[in-house]
């Protein structure tokens, strides 16, 4: 039971992370039906920045108050990351809207390419260990078990819940979040009742890198190690979350990003952990063979 | 053409200015944590950090020039009067005096090297340039009938090439068999691997395949890292037997192949030997290719890119259409692979990551779909063009000795693969010819042929 319990805390610290990246996969395949191949590299290098901006803030300013360093991390992080994604949308991706299928997706491999290599060259091919950020645990126990949940857990927790339920907002209360949604169902007809797809396409980037950069925040707190590698397994396990998740659902993001943390953890702790990465790929060639359409997602009908 | 140069108004420059201008703030702004400030653990192992304003300096001042140049560039170009370039129709005789001086040329690599540099000098031309470029032609090729013929995305190809190189490793070093009697049972492992995996997935469309395959490439690369009562793990396996000129070992030795034939010994036998063997094996792969093309199962390929639907309202069984491209591909991929284990004498999971998936592919879709020339040709480009970047040691001389261009070499790789989807989404040769015709052999534009959603 203790075990149980502990992996499932693991799993869901685990899960949280996964889940906020696999939102920006599903809404940009949701939106132009792309397999953005360099997302999980603008999750690393997000993860990047943050220690940066974390070291530059304790460094050069001397500030010493975490959850003012916390925020400022975290809001910077975003920010820059958004750009970041704003113009490889704008450079690698716009030019090829409406162009043949694999274009985009070679376009992205190669982003990806050129991200994890550019890290690599500007801050050296070594793991970069940051300081501890956040010490401190607690101890609980339902019905005398011994569970150890660390502060850095609750914190990932919180702030995962409480970005998704902003972005939850957003998508569903806010002019863009109509437009967004009226573009994954139509562009045509969006473009027609007069919004700005383009617009629209680039703002979608920009929050997923900004979910993925929180997701990164909290990589670089929890593991406190970032390397320019970082971003493929990861992102392929991001991928395969949205995919069991349904591709396109929101959603189904979350709820597959908590399922592929809980599987990943439970197989390593109760199997071996040398096969954990194996246990995650057949999930994902599993679902797409038996169930295409993923958990919450709509099956893809085919016109003729 | 001074016409020209007035017509460039006075607000289309003041717009590049602007454009210039604001690629400069973005650039800043993108780079100001990443290139300024480096992350670095000091003596006791602190994390501290590095200013290092130069780098963004450069990089402003050099993105905004570019977008500059490039906008007066595009303005000056969209006033240059243009007309529509019709499709030539095919030069037959053309095609095959490329071909004809491409195979000289070829076959002449070696030797002229070899007569230039002598045989030290011209060790690593041959082994790092034309060994290297043509294993990668023929995985191009292999992975051209499953993308470029049939249609299907394949980024798990690097999983055939691995089955390949193990099974050779793993028969030559236990069971003491030798290459040639490996290279066809690689070939047959491989293509049966990719029955087995082609079966369950075949049916799956378009990005869904993809990521299927990747899956399945990543699941097979995991599984030979860990496997190690087997595959020995990470450290791979090691003291393959090397190759032999037909039993004649390239060694000193009375009975090695410089002693039979009475040349002097010299390493560089083995290397253009390995060349040869691998021009031989790629022109084998683009033959085939060539000839089943012709064949119906080759015209079932090109039918199902074009329109999977009319395909089974045909009749056709796509599944085993499907199969067979995916075998034979898979198959080519296995000799690869044999023959990659042989070169280096020794195999581990590293050679076989993700990455050798997507050059490959990368290969096939620059080169242009379906095009053996096309795929020939980006295979030079990106293979040989990455590998000159550790030729230009003279480049240290203008940005300081520790400036390393090798270390840039998959930055421009990842750019290039980027740039020039930008310039020819279709690849470099997107036109192609057809395989039936009537009257008259026509080309066919890159926007009439298919891409295939399978």
């Amino acid at each position: 039971m203790d075990v149980f319990l502990q992996q499932l805390v693991n799993g869901l610290t685990l899960g949280s992370i996964y889940g906020l990246i696999a939102i920006g996969y599903t809404m940009v395949f949701g939106i132009i039906g792309m397999v953005n191949f360099a997302h999980g590299d603008v999750f690393m290098l997000s993860a990047m920045i943050a220690l940066i901006l974390y070291m530059a803030l304790t460094m050069f300013l001397g500030l010493s108050s975490l959850p003012l360093i916390f925020i400022l991390v975290l809001v910077g992080t975003m920010v820059i990351t958004g750009l970041w994604n704003w113009t490889i949308e704008r450079v690698a991706y716009r030019p090829l809207r409406g162009s043949f299928r694999l274009a985009p997706l070679i376009s992205a491999i190669g982003m990806s390419i050129f991200l994890s290599n550019l890290v690599q060259i500007v801050q050296g091919p070594r793991n970069k260990a940051a300081p501890e950020f956040l010490s401190g645990l607690f101890h609980f126990g339902p019905a005398g078990a011994d569970v150890t949940v660390s502060l850095k857990q609750i914190l990932i927790m919180c702030v995962t819940l409480s970005l998704l339920g902003l972005f939850w907002f957003i998508v569903q209360k806010t002019a863009l979040g109509r437009a967004q949604r009226a573009c994954a169902q139509d562009q045509r007809m969006a473009a027609l009742l007069g919004i700005d797809v383009d617009r629209t396409i680039s703002l979608t980037f920009v929050i997923g890198a900004a979910l993925a950069a929180v997701a990164g925040v909290l990589f670089m707190i929890y593991y406190g190690v970032v390397n320019f590698s970082d971003g493929f397994i990861p992102g392929v396990k991001a991928f395969t979350a949205a995919v069991l998740g349904g591709i396109g659902s929101l959603p189904g993001a979350v709820l597959g990003g908590l399922l592929i943390g809980l599987i990943e953890t439970f197989w390593a702790a109760y199997f071996s952990s040398d096969y954990k990465d194996v246990a995650a790929f057949s999930i994902l060639a599993i679902t797409l063979i038996f169930m295409p359409s993923g958990l919450l997602g709509r099956p893809d009908v085919e016109k003729v | 053409m001074w016409k020209r140069c007035e017509a460039m108004t006075r607000t289309n420059l003041t717009h590049a200015l602007q454009e210039a201008l604001r690629t400069a703030l973005i650039t800043a702004g993108l780079c100001f944590p990443l290139l300024v400030l480096r992350l670095e653990q000091d003596s006791s192992n602190q994390l501290t950090l590095q200013q290092r304003w130069s780098w963004l300096v450069f990089a402003v001042i050099g993105l905004s020039v570019a977008r500059f140049v490039g906008l007066v560039l595009q303005d000056w170009r969209a006033r240059a009067p243009r007309a529509e370039k019709p499709i030539a129709p095919t030069r037959p005789q053309l095609a095959r005096a490329v071909s004809i001086f491409g195979l000289i040329a070829l076959f002449a690599f070696p030797l002229v090297v070899l007569a230039f540099l002598g045989p030290s000098g011209s060790l690593k031309w041959i082994n790092n340039y034309g060994v290297q470029i043509l294993i990668y032609v023929m995985l191009g090729w292999g992975l051209n009938i499953v993308v470029g013929l049939a249609g299907l995305l394949d980024l798990g190809y690097v999983a055939f090439y691995a089955v390949g190189a193990y099974a050779y490793a793993l028969l030559s070093t236990h069971f003491g068999l030798s290459f040639w009697l490996c290279l066809p049972l690689s070939g047959l492992l491989a293509a049966t691997w990719g029955v087995l995996l082609g079966f369950p997935v075949l049916r799956l469309r378009g990005d869904y395949l993809a990521i299927v395959t990747l899956a399945f490439g990543e699941i097979i690369r995991l599984i030979l890292i860990n496997w190690t009562d087997v595959t020995n793990g990470s450290a791979g396996i090691s003291s393959i037997p090397r190759i032999t000129f037909f039993g004649l070992p390239f060694t000193a030795a009375d009975n090695g192949f410089a002693a039979t034939f009475a040349l002097e010994f010299s390493p560089i036998h083995r290397t253009i030997f390995l060349f040869y063997l691998i021009a031989c094996l790629a022109l084998l792969t683009n033959f085939i290719t060539l000839r089943l093309v012709r064949l119906p199962v080759g015209r079932a390929w090109e039918a199902l890119r074009e329109d999977e639907i009319a395909c089974r309202a045909l009749g056709l069984n796509t599944t085993r259409v499907k199969l067979t491209a995916f075998a034979l591909g898979a198959m080519f991929a296995g000799f690869a692979g044999a023959f990659f284990a042989v070169r280096q004498n020794f195999v581990n999971p590293d050679s076989f990551t993700f990455l050798e998936s997507a050059t490959i592919l990368a290969i096939v879709v620059l080169g242009g779909m379906g095009s053996q020339l096309g795929v020939a040709l980006a295979a030079v480009v990106m293979v040989g063009g990455t590998e000159i970047l550790r030729e230009l040691d003279f480049l240290k001389l203008i940005f300081g000795v520790n400036f390393d261009p090798a270390q840039y070499r998959m930055l421009i790789f990842g750019m290039a693969m980027v740039a020039i989807m930008i310039w020819k989404p279709r690849g470099l040769i997107s036109t192609r010819t057809p395989s039936l015709f009537l009257k008259e052999r026509k080309n066919i534009a890159a926007s009439h042929v298919g891409e295939g959603r399978g």
